[in-house]
Order: C-alpha cells, then structure tokens, then sequence
C-alpha cells in the first residue's frame, strides 16, 4: 500500500506540475493578447517601469560597479601570469556584455522587482482587488498583468546595459588608476574585441529573454497564489527559486546558441 | 414583491466538484426593491451572488439578469453587462495604490471618454453622497474601516448601476458606522432607482433596511418573506438566527464524533 500510495503522491506531483505549465503558458499568451492598452495607455506602463526599474536602479548600479572592480582585480592577476595585463578591457567588458552583466541584472531583478510583483499582485487577489476589477468589467489581465510585464520586459534591457557600463568603469577604477594598467589599451584593445552584433547585441537578446522569463514566473505566481499569507509568501519563494534557475538554464541555451565555435 | 424582475434566479443548483452548495434555488430581485440573502457562514449566500454577477456558472438551473441569462453570454456581453453593475465587496477591496479619488474615477476613466473636468466633479459628488467630500487625497491605508467602506461605495456607484450588490457590507463595523453604511445602502437605493442585493447575516441592521429576504441554510433557501415576516416566522432556524439564540436547529457543537473517547474515558 505505501508503494501504491507514494506512486500516487508522484503521479499527483507531475499531473499537477503539467497543468501548471498549461495555465502559465495560457497567462503567458493572454498577456499578449491583451497587451494592446499597456500601449494605448503607455503611462500605465511608464509606472510599472518606475516600480521594477528605477526602484532597482541602486542594487544594480553599486552591483555592477563591484562585480567590475573585482573582475579587474582577478583578471589583472591572471592575465599577469601570461604577460597579458594590456588585455584586461578586453577581459572585463567581454565578461560584462556576454555573461555576467545580463545574467547578474536578472537575477538581482528576480529578487528585487520580481519578488515585489509576486508579493503585489498576490495581496491584491487576497485582497479581492483583482476580483474587484473583474466585477467592474476591467479585464485584470489587461489593465494589472500587461503592464507590469512590459515594464519589466524594457526595464531589463535597460538595468543591463547601466550594470555593464558600471561594471567596465568599476574595471577600469582598478585596473587602471588603482593597478596602473595603461589606459590606452584597456580602452583600444576593449573596443577592438567587442563587436556590437556578436557580443552586445546577444547580450541584449539574452536580457530580453530573461526579461520575459522573470517578469512571466513574478506574474503568474502572483496571480495563481492563494489569497493568504502563506500563499503569498511561497509564492514570493517560488518566484526567486524558478526565475533563478529558469535564467541560469536560459543562459546556458542562449549561449551554446550565440557563442558556439567561437 | 409584484413590479417587474430584475434579477431571476431559477432552479439554480451548483456544486465545487461533487460537494454541493446550491440546491434548487429560487429567487425574485425586482426592481426598485432592495433584498437581503441571509444564512450562516458557508450556507452559499456569496456563491448565489457569485452567479448573479455571472463569476460561476450553475450546474442546473439559470441565472436572469436584465432578461438576459447571465452565463450564457460571452465576455464581451459579460463585461457589458457588468458596467450596470456595482458590487461592494466585504472589505471593500480597495485599490490600495491609488488614492481615493482615483479609486471612485477608476471606472469612470475605464469605460468612459469623459474630460478630467467632468470626472472630477463626479468623484466629488460621489464622494459628497457618501458623506466624505475632502478624503479625495487620502491613500485607502489612511481610512478607518468604516470609511473605506463608504469610499467603496462610492465607488461602486460611480457609473449608476442599475443593479448592487453588496457582500457582507457590515462585517466588522462599529455600531456608528454601521447603521451609516445600512443608511446609505438604502438611501442610495432609492436615490439611484437601481436594484440592491445584500448578502449578510446582520440581522437588525439588515431588518430595518430591506424589503424583502430570502434566508438559506446549507445551499436552500428556508424562509423568505418581508421583515416583519421574517420576526414573526415560525421557522425555528429563523428564530434561533434572528434573535441570536444558543438553542435551536443550528448546534453549537461541530460533529466532531465521540468526545468521552478522545478523552480516554469510555465509551
């Protein structure tokens, strides 16, 4: 019977998890569909880039400008083994623009914005606020989920880009004025191995895919929560784990696409 | 309850997977006239307003709103159909984010094209006929309960419903507040010339306001009649609810099985 029993816990488990994947994948298409008035009414989108971008402007600026200093610190002693201390621009801005810039914002967006879209629209279903819209003939999905996800979808790109260019600056601070490297090549040599489409613009893609992949997990988490404090609560838990690992997954997939043979 | 039906509600059975809520359902909202649905916690008086605002469907039965059955409309007619509708919910449901004047313009910016001007003289009147001209600036945060309860009133009659309804709209009120909220439930009523629906189990609050009341008990309905009917019923559930008494049908105890052997004391 415990056999029988466990069988029937797993087979809940995954009959469970596939329907979850239905109704995300249908939240996910009905955000599209109704995306049109996060347009129509771009200020409702402006606000929602207010909330999840510029109120995380500060944990991705100083983040970026540490990840940099430390990237210049070690890639200083490594390239100095091999003579190779000129290539140190090289290094931090390849670094920032493939790898760590897009996947360090989106998970420091996970867990600033993304947990607060989850928790905010969690408590406004709890609160009989979505419900209330509904019954006002205002469809929620519409006028609440679209725009937070556009918001969050050209935040992204956006906190990307700042956390790279603090994070060369926070490079250049160390290997350059602090370290003494020579400023001529940590810049000629950066802007002679960075190219736009191949390295920046994958970057850029990368983003708008985690973009879409957090804001969507954030939302949907938040809208199927139930309205209680430990519902709201693992779904805010939820929403940090799945983004995390649904970036670090996404990236690998995006980079064996982008950089493969390179 | 002669004038004409606003609401029909016909034979309505409903059930969450095989539990049943609603059982063979029957009642009359006419219009002009504001109705009360009574009955404990749990009985099924939120879930018949729930399908009057067309949120389920019924698993037999139909529900009528302004001739039209409500869950046979397809969204575009549902959302129609519910911009002649206000609802006030338990408690209030306020849009936390916005102030107060933005909560009572919200469907005024949603489903109309009127000027800012014209909204804000709305609001204004909105929130006059509710008593709480001069709060347009507070967050619903800065209300006391019983405010916000009015600011959700206002709210819900923001666009002049022809039909409101209110779930549990006195539930943890003071004394003050709530014979305000009764008073303006009814006032506004009459005033509007809509229809009300109001699902609760305060009984002297609801008594002296309403014309009619259906009274359900686990998912039928067992009484129904004018106030007066409702003081002077025979039904000893009625009774025991109406005037709050320890003893009668509904017991006080769960059915919890054998308490002398979960104490270990014998059978």
């Amino acid at each position: 019977m415990a056999i029988v029993s466990s069988l029937r816990g797993i087979g809940s488990r995954v009959v469970n998890g596939v329907w979850r994947i239905g109704y995300a994948t249908r939240f996910f298409l009905m955000t599209l569909l109704y995306s049109g008035a996060s347009f129509r009414r771009f200020h409702l989108t402006v606000k929602e880039m207010f909330s999840s971008g510029v109120m995380s402007l500060i944990i991705i600026l100083v983040a970026g400008m540490f990840v940099g200093m430390v990237l210049g610190l070690q890639g200083y002693e490594t390239l100095k083994r091999y003579g190779s201390e000129s290539a140190l621009g090289t290094l931090v801005a390849l670094s920032l623009v493939r790898e760590l810039g897009p996947v360090l914002a989106a998970l420091l967006f996970a867990s600033r914005a993304g947990s607060a879209m989850t928790a905010e629209i969690g408590l406004m279903k709890a609160t009989e606020q979505i419900s209330a819209m509904e019954m006002m003939a205002v469809n929620p999905i519409a006028r609440v989920i679209a725009p937070r996800f556009w918001g969050g979808v050209i935040s992204l790109p956006l906190l990307t880009a700042m956390f790279s260019s603090l994070g060369v600056f926070g490079g250049y601070v160390v290997g350059v004025v602090l370290i003494g490297v020579d400023e001529g090549s940590f810049w000629s040599q950066m802007q002679a191995a960075v190219d736009f489409q191949h390295d920046v613009l994958n970057g850029v893609i990368k983003s708008f895919v985690f973009g879409v992949a957090v804001t969507v997990i954030a939302l949907f988490e938040g809208y199927d929560a139930p309205p209680t404090a430990e519902g709201v609560s693992g779904a805010t838990t939820r929403t940090v784990v799945q983004s995390s690992l649904a970036i670090l997954i996404l990236d690998f997939i995006l980079t064996a696409f982008m950089f493969r043979g390179d | 309850m002669s004038s004409e039906a606003l609401v029909e509600i016909r034979d309505v059975n409903f059930a969450y997977d095989s539990r049943p809520i609603l059982k063979g359902i029957n009642m009359t909202f006419p219009k002009g006239k504001l109705v009360a649905i009574m009955g404990l916690s749990g009985c099924g008086k939120t879930t018949i307003l729930r399908h009057i605002g067309g949120v389920l469907k019924p698993t037999r039965g139909y529900v009528k709103v302004d001739g039209q059955v409500i869950h046979d409309l397809d969204q575009d007619g549902l959302y129609r159909m519910r911009r002649k509708m206000g609802m006030l919910f338990q408690f209030g449901a306020l849009f936390t984010d916005m102030t107060v004047y933005d909560n009572v313009a919200f469907q005024m910016r949603e489903h109309t094209d009127l000027p800012e001007e014209i909204i804000h003289d709305l609001v204004m009147m909105k929130l006059h006929a509710v008593g709480l001209h001069g709060t347009q600036d507070l967050l619903p945060a800065e209300l006391s309960g019983g405010m916000a309860r009015r600011v959700a009133l206002a709210r819900t009659i923001a666009l002049d419903p022809m039909l409101i309804m209110y779930d549990e709209p006195f539930a943890g009120l003071d004394p003050i507040s709530l014979t305000v909220v009764g008073q303006l439930i009814r006032r506004l009523n009459d005033a509007l010339g809509a229809t009300s629906v109001v699902v609760t189990h305060d009984v002297q609050e609801s008594l002296k306001i309403v014309d009619y009341i259906y009274f359900v008990s686990d998912g039928a309905i067992i009484a129904e009649g004018t106030a007066d009917d409702i003081r002077a019923s025979g039904e000893t559930f009625v009774h025991q609810f109406v005037y709050g008494e320890m003893d009668g049908p509904i017991p006080f105890h769960y059915p919890g099985g054998n308490y002398n052997m979960d104490l270990g004391v014998g059978a």
